[in-house]
C-alpha cells in the first residue's frame, strides 16, 4: 500500500543535496514517498551550508540590511530593558551572596538576558512555560518578584515551594510557569503533553520548553520532538545555545549544524536566531507562536548566545576557557548593552536614567535579600506534606516518629531557625 | 489455553508454551454491585477504560499500538468509539510516552498511558521517578500530575523469558510519590484501575498478563471502584499468613487448599493489591493472629518487595512471631526461558515453606 505523498516534502522544490540526482520514477514505500536515483551518493551534511542566523540589529543596536524592527510599543521595550538590567544585577548580587556563604547555590544568566526576556515578552500569559534552570528572566518578565526569588533561594517559610528545592528551582503557578527540576530535558516531553491537552481542549495557547544545547543531547528531546510532530502539538522548543554545558563546549556536544537542523529530521519548522539581539528573539518567538497555533504544530527556535558566567557557583570556568574569550563576549556582544545603546539612540533611555535605575535596582535587591535572609525556614514537619495529595498511613507514622524525636533531641537541630514544629 | 500440544510419533504430549503453573480461582463478585457479565481480564480492563473515557471528557488513552486495540486487546474498540484525539498511537518511545503523559496530566487531562510490557518501562524510569513522583512535592503543591495512570502488562506468562515476564514493582515502591497497584483478576482489575485513574496521584497499574485471557469471571457491569491502599483477605485462616499480589494469589489459594487437606493447616491468604502505599494494618493484624508469615512474589528475592514486608512484620509483630518471616520468590537471576518452571515460586515451594513454618520450633 502506498503512503500518500509525505506532508513535509510533497510540495518541496529544494532538495537537501544537489549531488544526488533525481529520476522521474516514483519510489513509494510505506515509510517514504519520493523518487528513485541511480547515483550511489551519500548525503554528506558537512558539505551543506549551515543554517543562517536571523538578526535584526547589530551589536551597536542598529537595524541591519532588510531586517525590520518588530512592532513593540516604546513602554514595553523600555520595560524589557529594565527587566534585563534587573536580571543582570540580581544575578551579580546573588552570585556574590553565595560566595559569602549566605545562600548555598546560584546560577546566573549572564549574557543570555535577551534570549530569555525577549522570548518571554513575545509570549502570552496563557502560554505555559517549562524552563530548564537558566530562565528566571521569564519569571521576572511575568511578574515574579524579588521577594519570590529571595524566599526560594533562602528556602524561607514564605517560599511558595515550601523550601523543598535548592536555590533557583522556582515555580510560579500564578504566572503559568512550571517548576524547575534539575534533571535536564525531562521538561521537554512534559511540554508536549501539555500542548496536546491544550489542542484537544481547544485552548488557544502554546506550551514552551526551554533547554540548552547540552540538554538537547538527551533522549527526552528526541522523544519530545518526534511526538510533538506526529501528534500535532503546538509547542515551542526554545534552545539556548550558549556554547557550553558546564565545561563541555559544543565541539564535544555535537558535530552536526547545532540544534536547529535536527528539527528537519522530525519534519518540524525551525529557525536559528541571534539570541543576543532582543528584537530578533522577540520577532522570532512571536512568529513561531503564530505558526504553532495556526498549524497546530511544534516549532524549534535555536537562540545563539554565550554563557558569560560560570555554569553555577559550583563551577570555575577559568579551568576550561580563557578569560579573554569571556571578556570578548561580555564586552562586544552584551545583550543588555545592545538594547541600552538602541534605546539611548532612540531617546528612550539615558546614562542618567541608567545610573538612577542601577541604584534603584540595587536598593530593591538588597532590601528583598535582607528581608528573606532574616525569615525563618518552614515548619520541619512540612517535610511530609505533598508527597501525595494526602498523608498516607506510613507518612503519618513517620511524622509522629520525627515529632517525638524532636521533642527529645530538638536542641541539636537549630530549631530557632525554623517555624514552630506543630 | 497456554499449552499447544504437539503429538510426537509415540503419541506423547510436548508443550511448546508452558502450561500455567497455577489454576485460576474465579472470584465471586460482591452482591451489592448488582448485574454481572462474564469477562476475562483484558475485557474487564477494556470496560474500565471505556467507563473512564465515557465519564470524563478529558480522559485520553495512548501508547504504542493502542489504536487498533492494543497487543493484548485492552483498548479494543475504543478509538472507534471515542475518536483519534482521545485514543491514539504514539511513536515507539517509553520516555516520550510517560513524559507526554505527565504534561497532559499537568494540563488537566486524565492521562492513561500504556507501556507495552513492564519490561520496557525503564526508558521512562527517569520521568516517573524524577518528574511524576516529585511533581507535587517540589512545587509546594502548586502543581501535580495526579491524573496520570501508567498501565503495563506484568509478570510470568509461561514463555516470556527475560523481557516479557518482569515484575518491576520493587523499583517503583522505593520512590515516594508514586502509587503501585496489582490486581489479581478481572473484578479487581476493573475496580482498581478505575481507582487509579481517579486517584489524585500518579499511579502505575501492573496487569498480570497471564490472566488477560485465562482469568474469566462474573464482573459487575456498572461503575465501581476498589479502594487503593487496602489489602484484601481472600481466604480466612488461623495458622499462617500468606501475602502476595497478582498471579501469585492464585498459587497461594491453591496451596492453602492443599495445606488444609494434606496437613490440616489453616492459611490466611492476603492480596496486598496496592504495593505502595501498602496496607500495613491488615497484614500486621493477620500476623499477630497467626504468628507465622510468608510473602511470595515472582520478582527476584533480593530487594524484592517481600523484603520490605518482612522487615515491617518482624519490626511490628516480633513478639507474636513463632517463626522467622519467610519469603518465597524468584531466584536472583534474570527471568529465564526454559527454566521458568524452576524459577517461579510455585505451589511446591510454597507448600514446602508452609511445612517449614509449621515445623519451626
Amino acid at each position: 500500500m502506498f503512503r500518500p505523498a509525505a506532508r513535509l516534502l510533497g510540495s518541496c522544490t529544494r532538495q537537501i543535496s544537489t549531488k544526488v540526482t533525481r529520476t522521474s520514477e516514483r519510489a513509494d514505500h510505506p515509510g517514504s514517498s519520493t523518487v528513485f536515483t541511480d547515483d550511489l551518493v551519500f548525503i554528506n551534511p558537512r558539505e551543506e551550508l549551515p543554517v543562517p542566523t536571523y538578526r535584526v540589529t547589530d551589536r551597536s543596536g542598529n537595524v541591519k540590511g532588510k531586517a525590520k524592527l518588530p512592532d513593540i510599543p516604546d513602554d514595553k521595550l523600555v520595560e524589557m530593558y529594565r527587566k534585563m538590567a534587573l536580571l543582570s544585577k540580581m544575578d551579580k548580587i546573588l552570585l556574590q551572596s553565595q560566595r559569602q556563604g549566605r545562600i548555598s547555590f546560584y546560577m546566573t544568566c549572564s549574557g543570555e538576558e535577551a534570549a530569555v526576556v525577549g522570548s518571554a515578552a513575545a509570549l502570552e500569559m496563557v502560554d505555559t512555560v517549562f524552563t530548564q534552570y537558566r530562565e528566571v528572566g521569564v519569571y521576572l518578565w511575568r511578574g515574579f518578584t524579588l521577594d519570590n526569588v529571595m524566599n526560594q533561594c533562602f528556602a524561607t517559610h514564605k517560599d511558595n515551594t515550601k523550601g523543598r528545592q535548592m536555590p533557583i528551582h522556582y515555580s510560579a503557578k500564578h504566572l503559568n510557569i512550571q517548576t524547575v527540576s534539575s534533571t535536564l530535558a525531562t521538561q521537554v516531553p512534559n511540554a508536549v503533553g501539555y500542548a496536546y491537552s491544550n489542542r484537544i481542549s481547544g485552548r488557544d495557547a502554546v506550551s514552551v520548553a526551554f533547554f540548552g544545547e547540552g540538554a538537547a543531547s538527551e533522549g527526552d528531546v528526541h522523544a519530545a520532538m518526534n511526538m510533538a510532530a506526529t501528534l500535532s502539538c503546538p509547542t515551542l522548543f526554545i534552545c539556548r545555545n550558549n556554547g557550553y554545558a558546564i565545561s563541555t563546549s559544543t565541539k564535544d556536544q555535537y558535530v552536526g549544524d547545532g540544534i536547529v537542523v535536527r528539527a528537519v529530521g522530525y519534519g518540524i519548522r525551525c529557525i536559528r536566531i541571534d539570541g543576543n539581539d532582543v528584537f530578533a528573539v522577540y520577532a522570532g518567538v512571536k512568529a513561531a507562536r503564530a505558526l504553532a497555533l495556526e498549524h497546530s504544530c511544534p516549532v524549534l527556535i535555536e537562540l545563539m548566545t554565550y554563557r558569560v558566567g560560570h555554569h553555577s557557583t559550583s563551577d570555575d570556568s577559568t579551568a576550561y576557557r580563557s578569560i579573554d574569550e569571556v571578556n570578548y563576549w561580555d564586552r562586544e556582544d552584551s545583550p543588555v548593552g545592545r538594547l541600552a545603546q538602541h534605546l539611548i539612540t532612540k531617546g528612550l533611555w539615558s546614562t542618567d536614567l541608567e545610573e538612577s535605575y542601577a541604584k534603584e535596582c540595587r536598593k530593591e535587591i538588597m532590601t528583598s535579600f535582607a528581608r528573606a535572609e532574616s525569615e525563618r525556614s518552614p515548619n520541619p514537619l512540612w517535610v511530609f506534606d505533598d508527597v501525595y495529595d494526602s498523608l498516607s498511613d506510613h507518612l503519618v507514622e513517620q511524622r509522629r516518629e520525627m515529632r517525638e524525636h524532636l521533642e527529645k533531641y530538638g536542641e541539636n537541630y537549630s530549631l530557632d531557625k525554623y517555624m514552630p514544629v506543630e | 489455553m497456554l499449552c499447544r500440544k504437539l503429538l510426537s510419533r509415540t503419541g506423547s504430549l510436548k508443550c511448546v508454551r508452558n502450561a500455567a503453573h497455577f489454576t485460576y480461582q474465579p472470584q465471586t463478585p460482591p452482591a451489592h454491585l448488582g448485574e454481572t457479565n462474564k469477562l476475562n481480564m483484558f475485557q474487564s480492563i477494556n470496560n474500565a477504560l471505556d467507563i473512564a473515557l465515557a465519564g470524563d471528557d478529558s480522559a485520553v488513552v495512548f501508547g504504542e499500538d493502542v489504536a487498533f486495540g492494543g497487543v493484548f486487546r485492552c483498548s479494543l474498540g475504543l478509538q472507534e468509539k471515542y475518536g483519534a484525539n482521545r485514543v491514539f498511537n504514539t511513536p515507539l518511545t517509553e520516555q516520550g510516552i510517560i513524559g507526554f503523559g505527565i504534561g497532559a496530566a499537568a494540563a488537566g487531562s486524565t492521562a492513561i498511558a500504556e507501556i507495552q510490557f513492564a519490561d520496557y518501562i525503564f526508558p521512562g524510569f527517569d520521568q516517573l521517578v524524577n518528574e511524576a513522583a516529585k511533581f507535587r512535592y517540589r512545587s509546594g503543591n502548586e502543581y501535580n500530575c495526579g491524573r496520570l495512570t501508567v498501565r503495563a502488562p506484568w509478570g510470568a506468562v509461561g514463555h516470556g523469558a527475560l523481557y516479557h515476564s518482569q515484575c518491576p514493582e520493587a523499583y517503583f515502591a522505593h520512590c515516594p510519590g508514586l502509587k503501585v497497584v496489582v490486581p489479581r483478576g478481572p473484578i479487581q482489575a476493573k475496580g482498581l484501575l478505575l481507582s487509579c485513574i481517579r486517584d489524585e496521584n500518579p499511579c502505575i497499574f501492573f496487569e498480570p498478563k497471564i490472566l488477560y485471557r485465562l482469568a474469566a469471571e462474573e464482573v459487575p457491569t456498572g461503575t465501581y471502584t476498589i479502594p487503593l491502599s487496602q489489602a484484601e483477605i481472600v481466604r480466612q485462616g488461623t495458622d499462617i499468613t500468606m501475602i502476595g499480589w497478582g498471579t501469585v494469589v492464585h498459587v497461594l489459594l491453591e496451596v492453602a487448599a492443599m495445606a488444609q487437606e494434606q496437613l490440616g493447616v489453616s492459611c490466611e491468604v492476603i492480596d496486598l493489591q496496592t504495593i505502595v502505599p501498602y496496607d500495613a494494618q491488615t497484614i500486621e493484624a493477620s500476623v499477630k493472629k497467626t504468628g507465622k508469615a510468608m510473602v511470595v512474589h515472582e520478582a527476584p528475592l533480593t530487594q524484592g518487595f517481600g523484603a520490605e514486608i518482612a522487615a515491617r512484620l518482624q519490626e511490628k509483630c516480633f513478639l507474636h512471631l513463632e517463626a522467622p518471616v519467610q519469603r518465597v520468590a524468584g531466584w536472583d537471576t534474570p527471568f529465564p526461558y526454559i527454566y521458568e518452571p524452576f524459577y517461579l515460586p510455585d505451589k511446591w515451594r510454597c507448600l514446602d515453606t508452609v511445612k517449614k513454618l509449621m515445623d519451626y520450633m
